[in-house]
């Protein structure tokens, strides 16, 4: 186990990978037990992220991880070779899923600079006797042959992103058309790694060709490989359906190398290979993708290809960027617009009388302007990864609540900001806990209602205008009005008079820290935290909870979220000689009062009426002691906000104008001194001033109560 | 003036030892320069409502948003018009990056560690709990800043409304 991190770069490379592996390998799993069983290209998949794993670790030197990603591998090995019938998924959904909790939990700790020391062996044993137990049912062909081959050979599925016709394609393959070649390679006498660089030229081989195969076979694992292809030079056999000089061009490309045979050969000369692989046998050549799938022995093929297809959060052409280069890119772009407007609005370059100056600024403009509609675009990452995560969540409380609870995604193509992605996993987490927990009932108690055995919980994800509602909605019992009150009463968190709240009210005091109608703790929840964080974290990114339910129907539970943090539609006033942006969503009108609208009450708060309503004001210089603002009602804008049904008027010297402006937090040395209430943070204007937004639900909660 | 000192901080790696000396209400402080990453004339900064009146208010460098904190104020020392003079010392602690309004900057000095003294706690004015040690150069002594206590929020409170009270009358660039 190494305590030296000074190789920071790569770790992080091995983190994010290998948690990236482990949330698709979740996600492969959790998918194949709905479908009832492992497709063969589950189990290679499954197997694939395994090794990936196992490599990384033993690289960085975890050797937990790696003795439990191998264990896990053996699995699957097992049963990608013996294909057992009638084995029990579950168990080995489970057992895999213990591993990769395991893993993660070292991963966690190496993430936080601790030393991955979890001990494996329990894990281990339980994989052994697993893995003994499937043997002695099963029975192996050959048992002395386990473990060289699984040293040997290694299968990568090629995902060719071509869609349905790939079927037909394998189906004429047989017939051939396309050529197929020999090609032998020397490498150059001191290129050293031979091994390695065949491996990486088969790897970009197999974009461009149907079938290859080559010697030796186990390149990749093999060190004394190299020696070897030193010696006898490397040989490729493949067939596809490009021309003679494109393929010839692809291996004319490659370094290191000193003497190249390219010839044309027939089709039968890759018979032998094709069959010692279809054996499945300990084979000597190399596979590389499709014929894995084509395989006559394929026990249910209804559902290999249409899963992968469905799921979005599968392989995409992606390449991870660190979250402070985007940052950084974002605040540069915000820079160059700014620049961009000082320049060509400064009075003497307005003064230029050319025709082609004016059409190149304009065309300036419009490039930065799609620039940085491209950055924030960047920014913005579907919610599918998020949604997918919480199949986990239902599947393992359904296990261990014994329920059953079918959990619906809809929408989760929705693309939301990075930023606020992190901010709303957890939320919804504690939701689903809770509709499971809380608000699905037990089975009996379902069927006893005339409902569906099953429990449906919908998760859904859509945008309405500037903001994206995230829905989730179970079928159950529905939240008890009369309950939730009665325990508001006895932990002493109500506010206002019971009377006088609205459902909805009564309906939120289930996000207030320490509450809880559940009469016992249960695992999962009852014990009060959980839908506080609800609430916490949407406020942290400017968005709000409701909750609607209805007595057996089910509960809604709806989360507003802004589309992005980073670009706000704002109105831009003046107080003083101080600026302030309102996001434009929360202004319903502005106007000059006359005098006889505007009243005071007893306690001096002044309030203006409009069209028989009363409204109070809420003077921005007063309240920030802004000096030589306009004091006068009349002679300043009055500027009605609401939200959260809270209205205010907000006094202001005059509007400056509408803009669209990129959201900046406060510094940080700022937000820790102290929270101003009522901002939200700040952004620069085309001039480079600075603009503070506000934030609309502080400010009418500090003038309405 | 400060072109030579911008340059002098790029050159030197080690920088152990050099501060970088200011001037304020007549006294010469310094800062170790490992925390100092650039020094610009004064710019048109946006007042922040609610906060302690030595934070002047934010201003924009470069795209970056800096809280810019007022020395003379901080000191508690009185308040005057920035001049031409006048410099913003942008320092980077610990994740915070905060600008110092101060009177002028003179020049980098290295001390050798002979020639810092630990302070001798004396009294316990507010500029005091700032100083950590003192630089000898000659006959003259700096005072050398914890930059750490610069920027901590304790006394917070006490200040926080002070802002209307008028000490700090008209405050003009």
């Amino acid at each position: 186990m190494t305590k030296n991190f000074e190789n920071e770069p790569m770790m992080e490379v091995y983190i994010f990978e290998t948690t990236q592996n482990l949330e698709q390998l979740e996600q492969v799993i959790i998918c194949s037990e709905k479908n009832g069983g492992f497709s063969p290209d589950d189990v290679s998949e499954i197997f694939r992220f395994m090794h990936t794993i196992k490599g990384s670790s033993a690289m960085m030197l975890f050797n937990n991880i790696e003795k439990a990603a191998h264990a896990v591998e053996d699995i699957f090995y097992f049963i990608r070779e013996q294909k057992p019938e009638g084995l029990d998924f579950s168990a080995v959904s489970d057992l895999v899923l213990e591993c990769v909790d395991f893993i993660k939990a070292e991963i966690y700790k190496i993430t936080n600079k601790n030393e991955a020391d979890g001990d494996p062996t329990k894990l281990l044993d339980s994989f052994n006797l697993f893995l003994n137990e499937l043997r002695r049912i099963f029975g192996e062909e050959d048992p002395q042959s386990r473990g060289q081959p699984q040293k040997q050979q290694y299968y990568i599925p090629q995902e060719k992103k071509q869609g349905p016709p790939a079927d037909e394609d394998r189906l004429n393959k047989e017939t051939g058309d396309g050529s197929c070649y020999q090609v032998i390679i020397q490498y150059e006498d001191d290129c050293t790694m031979e091994n390695i660089r065949a491996y990486t030229l088969v790897f970009g081989l197999a974009e461009l060709v149907e079938e290859i195969y080559y010697l030796p076979a186990d390149i990749a694992e093999n060190h004394d490989t190299a020696a070897y292809i030193r010696e006898n030079g490397f040989e490729i056999y493949f067939k596809t359906e490009l021309g003679y000089e494109e393929i010839k061009a692809h291996f004319e490309n490659v370094i290191y190398v000193e003497q190249l045979l390219f010839r044309e050969i027939e089709d039968e000369r890759l018979d032998p290979f094709r069959r010692s692989q279809n054996r499945g046998q300990p084979r000597e050549t190399f596979v590389l993708s499709e014929q894995e799938s084509s395989k006559p022995a394929n026990p249910s093929p209804a559902f290999s290809e249409d899963t992968q297809k469905n799921n979005p959060s599968a392989a995409q052409k992606m390449i991870s960027v660190n979250v402070d280069k985007l940052d950084n890119l974002m605040n540069l772009v915000g820079e160059l617009m700014i620049t961009e407007s000082m320049v060509t609005q400064c009075p003497e370059v307005e003064m230029i009388q050319s025709e082609n100056f004016h059409k190149a600024s304009i065309e300036l403009h419009k490039i930065t302007v799609e620039l940085q509609d491209m950055v924030m675009a960047i920014r913005m990452v579907p919610l599918s990864t998020t949604f997918v995560k919480m199949n986990r969540i239902v599947r393992d409380m359904c296990k261990k609540l014994n329920r059953e609870v079918v959990l619906d995604l809809s929408g989760e193509e929705t693309e939301v900001d990075k930023n606020i992605i992190e901010h709303i996993s957890d939320p919804l987490m504690h939701i689903i806990r809770n509709a499971i927990d809380h608000g699905i009932e037990s089975e009996d108690e379902r069927l006893a209602m005339g409902k569906e055995k099953a429990g449906h919980i919908l998760l859904e994800a859509k945008n309405v205008g500037s903001d994206v509602l995230i829905v989730i909605k179970d079928d159950g019992r529905g939240l008890n009005k009369a309950r939730i009150l009665e325990k508001a009463r006895q932990n002493d968190l109500l506010t206002k008079p019971e009377e006088e709240m609205s459902d909805r009210e009564i309906y939120k005091l289930i996000l207030l820290p320490g509450f809880s109608t559940k009469e016992s703790i249960t695992e999962f929840s009852g014990r009060g935290v959980g839908m506080d964080v609800v609430t916490k974290n949407l406020e942290e990114v400017g968005g709000t909870v409701l909750v609607d339910s209805e007595m057996n129907r089910g509960t809604t539970i709806t989360l507003k979220i802004p589309l992005t943090l980073a670009i706000v539609e704002g109105m831009n006033i003046r107080v003083g000689k101080s600026r302030y942006t309102i996001p434009i969503t929360t202004i319903s009108e502005s106007f000059r009062p006359d005098q006889q609208d505007c009243l005071m009450d007893p306690d001096n708060n002044e309030m203006v009426m409009i069209r028989g309503q009363c409204f109070p004001i809420l003077r921005l210089h007063q309240h920030y002691h802004i000096k030589n603002a306009e004091t006068d009602l009349t002679k300043g804008i009055l500027i009605m906000v609401e939200q959260e049904e809270k209205v205010v008027c907000v006094f202001a010297d005059e509007l400056l104008g509408q803009q669209q402006v990129v959201v900046k937090s406060l510094p940080n040395y700022v937000n820790s001194m102290k929270k101003i209430l009522g901002l939200a943070g700040c952004t620069l204007l085309p001039d480079g001033s600075i603009s503070l937004i506000m934030d609309i639900s502080g400010l009418t909660g500090l003038r309405v109560q | 003036m400060i072109k030579e000192i911008a340059e002098e901080l790029d050159q030197d790696d080690d920088q152990q030892g050099m501060y970088l000396t200011f001037e304020l209400a007549n006294e010469y402080y310094g800062l170790w320069v490992g925390y100092v990453t650039e020094i610009i004339g004064i710019l048109p900064f946006t007042e922040v409502p609610e906060l302690p009146a030595y934070v002047r208010g934010i201003f924009n460098l470069r795209g970056r948003i800096i809280p810019l904190m007022d020395m003379r104020l901080r000191f508690q020392k009185k308040f005057v018009k920035y001049d031409e003079r006048s410099c913003v010392i942008v320092i980077d602690v610990a994740e915070n990056t905060v600008g110092l309004i101060v009177d002028s900057v003179s020049e980098v000095i290295t001390f050798s560690e002979a020639d810092i003294i630990e302070q001798p706690m004396l009294s316990s004015g507010v500029s005091n709990q700032f100083v950590k040690s003192i630089g000898k150069v000659g006959n003259e002594v700096k005072l050398l800043l914890d930059c750490d206590k610069l920027l901590s929020n304790h006394e917070i409170e006490t200040i926080i409304n002070e802002k209307d009270e008028g000490y700090v009358d008209e405050m003009v660039l």
